[in-house]
């Protein structure tokens, strides 16, 4: 028998041919893998939040080997000490088993804890950039709505995840979110027996917590990042303005190969920055907090970042109980406002901004070009108002930490919090808008007058002046168009380069002259080089 | 049994028995030493029972008067003469116990600085001699708590039973680590890391500052034991097992650290990928 010649280089070829010919998607890939993605740095943070999310599942489903998700008291006899004896539920049992008796069971569930507080931070600095950019806008609002959602959606899959372990903590936090649903008006106390079937806290909440954390909130999690991810192909990306760009094209890279291999990388790092987080940062100690009993509330019981608002919108909230009198009497109570309808309130007005902004200024034109901050004033003032606002919020939901670790009256922090979430949200607003307009206002005055040289003359009259470097040989002034103006001489070419790397410099910086008499001239290979100003 | 017509005369008359007729001089006698045993009985009960001032310096021990002096030195302007109070200043320490000076003092929070919503810990200004004199005198002046003799308290402790005690009875107020935690008005309930067993000791019975009185009634002395042994062996000595435990003030510096340290370090990493193209 003769064997054939095998060749290496014909397999990866003939395998796509193969694969090709018995399932025809070369076409419709080549659609997928010719997708351009603008390589701005702010188009990567989305990503962080969907590495995180993978990694979120990876761990959660190791987690799931070894959580019983049931309220049946049991004595832990397991390795830590200080519990010893204890009886408990066995879902914390079986985190306390997890945590100290399963090989590499802590290091897990830190990593699964880091990456939900990582994927709700990304999300947020996502959306920052997205709204600052004005790229929610049309033909964008569905993707924006859908990104609002997952925010709440991780929200929910946070705290349920964050009542599981049925540990002090997550047990003061289900009984908050008990109160909270018991405060609705009318179908309050329905809804809080429906849920814990019957008074809190019952006996099946964790069941049903775990199931809805493990199935239905990552399912929905899941087809909204699906239909997110699929919107941003559909629609394709926004880009910033720029040469060459323009409302109909996307300048970037190809997703295959170097972009896939890039975001390949990318993973790998949010993989990487969580397990470090994870090894070397202690979260959640759950066998400090003990077993969940009704009487034992310790204190700097805090929920998780991305709940922290409401803690503080609740704790910022006088006692304003609204009594009605019909029948026996009704009490709305305070709780209500800052709990119920705050995020009702806030969940409305993000999913409507773009609507609502688009009325504003009649504008129902597609926009593929991104906007810089500086030239939406009102928009970016409005954003750093939300951002302050929830900063207030979120800064009191910890003021009693804030005040015992730095000294200040804890009542001090509650008026703070309640003048400051009134007076600095407008302020933040004012001084948005101004520093907008002088951002504006410096770039106008390079289109103007050129970019500064640094060399000084006299003139024969005695004054000084400085030498400006226009930005075209024409008269008359450039039009301002929103894109980014060079500010430097190095970025108009006319100097050597500015020092390029990131961590060090790739290249050795240009040595000064020595002497007018012996000027450099082997410097002249970069100076050729003109850039748009854009670091890229 | 005695008939209707004794239960009249009284108890004496009737230990006597029938009543004997007695001379005159007889009775006047016996009045008299009847009257002078009773005047040795009350005066002599006066002086044992209700001692002068005069009395009271003679039956100071040495440590005590030693103490007086201390305190006549250093305390007396708040905490006025003889220890009474002072008002608006200082209260009166009669009765408040060698285990309320230990703690006050040891832990340098006595003598204050200034007026304030509570005494901060620091370095303490007398040395241990001292405190015990200081001690000595406020347990001799009005009587109160004390500290049982020794360094280890905790020795034989039950931490699962001690952990338990201190999450219902210590963790509102100084929280799942011992780390402390904030009360209204500029109070707080300080960190437990530096204290010592007989300092925790002394402010469970003594209730120093805004902290309740835990009696020997409320938790014995073997619970506080328990409790002493989880402070120190599972809050104060234990390594933490997940890594830097963020000063242990829960989600709060977890919310603070995914942004310094999570979100920085991926932003840092778009900008380098972004760099590189």
């Amino acid at each position: 028998m003769k064997r054939r010649k095998f060749e290496m280089a014909a397999v990866p070829g003939n395998a796509a041919r193969g694969v090709d010919d018995r399932f025809q998607v070369a076409t419709p890939l080549r659609r997928l893998l010719n997708k351009v993605f603008p390589d701005h740095w702010s188009f990567l943070l989305g990503e962080i939040a969907l590495f995180s999310f993978i990694i979120l599942l990876l761990t959660g489903v190791f987690l799931t080997f070894f959580f019983e998700p049931a309220m049946t008291e049991v004595i832990y006899n397991g390795s830590y000490a200080p519990l010893r004896g204890t009886p408990m539920s066995a879902a914390y049992a079986s985190s306390l088993d997890i945590t100290f008796d399963i090989r590499g069971g802590l290091i897990m569930r830190q990593m699964h804890h880091w990456s939900a507080l990582l994927f709700m931070a990304a999300i947020v600095v996502h959306m920052l950039r997205v709204f600052f950019t004005g790229a929610f806008r049309k033909p964008r609002e569905a993707n924006w709505i859908i990104g609002s959602l997952l925010f709440w959606v991780g929200f929910l899959a946070g705290f349920t995840g964050y009542s599981l372990p049925d540990d002090g903590l997550s047990g003061t936090g289900l009984r908050i979110a008990s109160g909270i649903m018991l405060s609705i008006p009318v179908i309050g106390s329905w809804l809080t027996s429906s849920i814990f079937d019957g008074e809190f806290p019952g006996t099946i909440i964790i069941s049903r917590f775990y199931i809805a954390h493990v199935l239905l909130i990552p399912g929905l999690l899941l087809a909204l990042i699906g239909a997110h991810l699929g919107l941003v192909f559909k629609q394709k990306h926004t880009q910033w303005p720029g040469p060459g760009r323009t409302n109909d094209n996307v300048v970037g890279e190809r997703m295959f190969p170097r972009y896939a291999l890039k975001q390949g990388g990318f993973f790998m790092v949010v993989f990487g920055v969580i397990a470090l987080m994870a090894g070397l940062f202690q979260i959640n100690p759950i066998w400090l907090f003990g077993p969940y009993e009704a009487w034992v509330v310790s204190a700097a019981s805090q929920p998780d970042w991305y709940v922290m608002f409401l803690d503080g919108s609740t704790r910022l909230m006088p006692a304003w109980e609204i009594y009605i009198p019909i029948g026996d009497g009704y009490v709305i109570p305070p709780l209500f406002w800052p709990t119920v309808v705050l995020p009702g309130v806030l969940v409305g007005m993000s999913v409507l901004y773009p609507f609502i902004e688009a009325r504003r200024l009649k504008d129902h034109r597609s926009h593929n070009l991104l906007q810089r901050p500086r030239d939406v004033p009102a928009r970016s003032g409005l954003g750093a108002m939300a951002v302050t606002f929830y900063l207030v919020l979120a800064l009191s939901g910890a003021n009693d930490v804030i005040a015992d670790k730095f000294n200040i009256s804890l009542n001090a922090m509650t008026w703070g919090g309640r003048i400051g979430l009134l007076l600095l949200p407008p302020l933040a607003y004012y001084v948005t808008y101004r520093l907008c307009l002088g951002l504006q206002q410096h770039d106008r005055e390079v289109l103007a007058h050129g970019v500064e040289t640094g060399i000084i003359r006299r003139l024969p009259d005695g004054r000084f002046v400085e030498v400006h470097q226009p930005l075209h040989r024409e008269e008359g002034e450039l039009e301002y168009v929103g894109w980014v103006v060079p500010k430097k001489m190095n970025r108009l070419g006319a100097l050597g380069p500015a020092i390029r790397g990131f961590f060090y410099p790739i290249e050795k910086p240009a040595e000064a002259p020595v002497s007018p008499a012996s000027p450099p001239v082997d410097s002249d290979t970069e100076r050729s080089e003109i850039t748009s100003g854009e670091r890229r | 049994m005695t008939s209707d017509n004794d239960r009249r005369r009284g108890l004496l008359a009737r230990l006597r028995g029938r009543p004997v007729a007695r001379s005159r001089g007889r009775r006047r006698l016996g009045a008299a030493v009847r009257l002078l045993a009773a005047l040795m009985l009350a005066g002599g009960a006066y002086t044992a029972f209700a001692p002068s001032v005069q009395a009271q310096d003679t039956q100071m021990s040495s440590a005590a008067t030693d103490g007086k002096a201390l305190f006549n030195e250093s305390c007396v302007s708040c905490h006025g003469r003889n220890a009474q109070g002072v008002e608006g200043r200082g209260p009166s320490l009669v009765g408040v116990g060698s285990a309320s000076v230990e703690f006050q003092v040891g832990t340098g929070r006595m003598p204050m600085v200034r007026q304030e919503a509570q005494a901060p810990r620091k370095p303490p200004v007398f040395n241990d001699d001292e405190i015990r004199q200081l001690g000595q005198y406020i347990q001799e002046l009005g009587g109160g708590p004390e500290v049982p003799a020794g360094e280890d308290l905790h020795k034989g402790g039950n931490l699962a039973a001690g952990g338990e005690l201190f999450r219902i009875n210590c963790s509102q107020c100084h929280a799942f680590g011992g780390g402390g935690g904030a009360l209204s008005s500029g109070k707080y309930a300080p960190t437990l890391k530096p204290a010592t067993d007989r300092q925790i000791y002394a402010a469970m019975l003594s209730g120093p500052q805004n902290m309740p009185v835990f009696g020997d009634n409320q938790i014995t002395p073997e619970q506080k034991a328990d409790i002493i042994a989880y402070i120190q062996e599972t809050l104060n000595h234990n390594q933490d097992p997940g890594g830097f435990n963020l000063g242990r003030y829960g989600p709060s510096t977890e919310g603070l650290a995914i942004f310094l340290v999570g979100i920085v370090a991926l932003v840092f990493t778009t900008l380098w990928i972004a760099g590189k193209s």
